[in-house]
Formats: C-alpha cells, sequence, structure tokens
C-alpha cells in the first residue's frame, strides 16, 4: 500500500445493503417511467395492465424499503471520508435521511390515493395479498391524493437527480471513493 | 247491467290471479350497484338513477314482480374520467342504449329468507336470460330486498374490441340491487 493516503478509503456497503440499493434504484427508475408512461394513455387494456404492475412495483419498493430502513437503523453506514468538507457531511445526511423519507412516502402516497380512489392494490394480481384500503373512497379525496403523489415522486425525482450527481461528482471529480462505497468489487 | 253482473264473479276471478299493485319502493333505500373484477382488483360501481316497481310478498313468492329500470348514463364509477370511458362506445354505449331493464316474474324461495328468481336481464340492446337470488329482510317500515345478479359482460358486448379479453377486466360481473318496499 505504499503511497495510500494517510486516512483509509471508506468501506464499502455490506451485500445485502448493496443489492437492496440496487434492486431498489431499478424498481424507482421502472416505476416512475411507468408511471409517466401510462398517465397520458387513453383508457385501454394496457393502460389497467401498467397501472397494476405500476402498483406492484410500488408494494415491492415500500417492502424493500422498509427491510432497508431496518438495516440502516440496525447497522452503521460506511464512514465518509475526512477529507470530506463539513458541510458536505451534513448535506449528505439530510439528502440521505430524506430518500428514505421519500422511498416510504412514495409508495404510501400511491397506496393512499389507490384507496381513495377506491381502487384496492392487489399485489401481482393474487386476491389474497390484497392491501387493506386505509381509506374510504372520496372522488375529492382522491383527486387531492393523485395531486400529492405526482408532487411527492418528482420531488423525489429530483433528489434522486443531486444523489446521482453528487455520486458522480465524488467518482469522477474527487475521487475520494465515496461512490465505490455502494459498487460491488474488490475492497482496496 | 244485466251484462255487468254476470260479469262480477269473472272480474273478482281475473283479480284473484292478478299480482298485487306494486308496493312504493322507497328509492332513498335502494340501490342498483355492480362489481367486477380488474386482474383481480375489485372494483364496484353503481347507477345512481333507475325506476323500480317491485311487488314481493313472502307469503306468496310465485307472485314476486319486478321491473327496474336502469338509467345508463348514470353510471358512476367514482371518477368522471372512468364515468366517460365506461359510457364509450366499446363500454356500455350510453349514448345508442341509454337504457337498461331487469324484469323478473315469479320467485321460489330456498329457504332462510333466501329467494331465486329468474328474469331477464337487457343491456346495450341484448336481453339474456338471468337468475336473480336475494333475501328479504322485513323492518319496521317495510321490506329490505337485497340481492345479487351474476352477468357476463362478453354476453352483452360490454367491452368489446381489445376489451373482450377477459384477462385484464374479468368476464364476470355481479348486478347488486338493494329495494326498499315501504308497507
Amino acid at each position: 500500500m505504499v503511497g495510500a493516503p494517510l486516512h483509509s478509503m471508506p468501506q464499502r456497503y455490506g451485500a445485502f445493503a448493496m443489492v437492496l440499493h440496487w434492486v431498489i434504484a431499478l424498481l424507482l427508475v421502472g416505476s416512475f417511467s411507468i408511471g409517466l408512461y401510462m398517465v397520458g394513455l387513453k383508457f385501454s387494456p394496457q393502460k389497467l395492465t401498467l397501472y397494476s404492475y405500476h402498483k406492484w412495483i410500488g408494494v415491492t419498493v415500500f417492502s424493500l424499503a422498509v427491510l432497508r430502513l431496518l438495516w440502516r437503523l440496525s447497522h452503521r453506514a460506511p464512514d465518509l471520508p475526512a477529507s470530506m468538507p463539513k458541510w458536505q457531511v451534513a448535506a449528505s445526511h439530510a439528502s440521505h435521511a430524506l430518500l428514505y423519507l421519500f422511498l416510504i412516502a412514495t409508495p404510501l402516497s400511491g397506496w393512499l390515493y389507490s384507496s381513495a380512489a377506491g381502487v384496492p392494490t392487489v399485489p401481482f394480481g393474487i386476491a389474497a395479498l390484497q392491501l387493506p384500503d386505509l381509506l374510504d373512497k372520496d372522488r375529492e379525496l382522491a383527486a387531492l391524493l393523485k395531486f400529492t403523489h405526482m408532487a411527492i415522486n418528482y420531488s423525489f425525482g429530483a433528489l434522486i437527480c443531486l444523489h446521482v450527481a453528487a455520486a458522480l461528482k465524488h467518482l469522477l471529480i474527487d475521487r475520494d471513493g465515496i461512490m465505490t462505497r455502494m459498487l460491488p468489487g474488490k475492497t482496496p | 247491467m244485466k251484462r255487468w253482473i254476470t260479469a262480477l264473479p269473472f272480474l273478482f276471478l281475473l283479480t284473484a290471479t292478478l299480482p298485487a299493485a306494486a308496493q312504493t319502493v322507497d328509492l332513498a333505500r335502494s340501490e342498483v350497484l355492480f362489481g367486477f373484477k380488474q386482474e383481480n382488483v375489485p372494483s364496484t360501481g353503481k347507477f345512481r338513477k333507475f325506476a323500480a316497481q317491485v311487488t314481493f310478498d313472502a307469503a306468496r313468492p310465485e307472485a314476486t314482480r319486478a321491473n327496474i329500470d336502469i338509467d345508463v348514463t348514470s353510471v358512476d364509477l367514482g371518477d368522471a374520467g372512468w364515468n366517460d370511458d365506461v359510457q364509450g362506445a366499446s363500454w356500455l354505449n350510453a349514448k345508442q342504449f341509454p337504457k337498461s331493464a331487469f324484469v323478473a316474474t315469479g320467485a321460489k324461495a330456498l329457504g332462510g329468507g333466501r329467494y331465486e328468481s329468474t328474469g331477464k336481464f337487457t343491456l346495450k340492446g341484448i336481453t339474456r336470460d338471468v337468475v336473480a337470488t336475494f333475501t328479504a329482510k322485513p323492518e319496521a317500515a317495510g321490506t329490505l330486498l337485497e340481492g345479487m345478479v351474476p352477468l357476463k359482460r362478453n354476453d352483452f358486448k360490454i367491452g368489446d374490441g381489445v376489451w373482450a379479453d377477459t384477462s385484464v377486466v374479468a368476464n364476470e360481473v355481479a348486478v347488486r340491487f338493494k329495494v326498499f318496499l315501504r308497507k
């Protein structure tokens, strides 16, 4: 390790955390894209099917997000490098807390919207898995929740863009190993 | 005059075989709903406007008569957009077929306050034989009839074209009704 910096490179996240991170990332991109596309479709079997898929992915994301939150609450995240300015550390903590919040709030708002719209969520079309309706059918509340779900999604999308931009900055400009923490590979 | 007198017994005979005059239906306590499944997601809707002439006497179920006229344009799935969609040509085609009707004649007791009645359902200009099952619950103010008519939407070409495939929207539709007959 000749020439290694004094402060050690940050460790990686464990395999479990990494798998959850990337699977959720993939599902979010898929679900967001389906969501954007399906709302513009005219009433068709394809539209209904895409709504179902969107909701099934949402349920999956929510379940994985709960698992992830439990993991995060019971484990320490790898240390950030000492070279990182204090404001960046604070910003990182704040944005990660928000990311976790959105991971839960986004599918939850969709579930509430579905409930108020009177269209229950039946994961993977399996009747036995039907989620309870948290709200009664209510047209006005449904319209409000539809907007809320959309607003939460765009905010989450913007935050994810920031998250990706920051990760790429650490990888390509700072080269401080921050992004490597979430990438599989040999431990440096 | 003499002719009238000889006709009298026949008149009595006639009225005795005629069903009793339709009872008063309390529309505020009556409903016409329908349920279907969309990729196993239970969905419900209702018809806000309908007229009902119903005669029911638990002592004479065979004399049951029901005539429910449904205003198809009053369909309500709980969302203005869906209401427009479901009234479109491939679904209910409400513009061309604004009326739907359920007519039942006679009922037989199944026991336990349950009855079965055969009848005809007209939807989208197509009439089919149907079997309704219902319960009759006597209450202080009258009798509550609550029942179900199972339909197959493809029998009525409801959701034709791309929708005829039942893998997304199931073929089975349950029309549920509540009719409150005042004393």
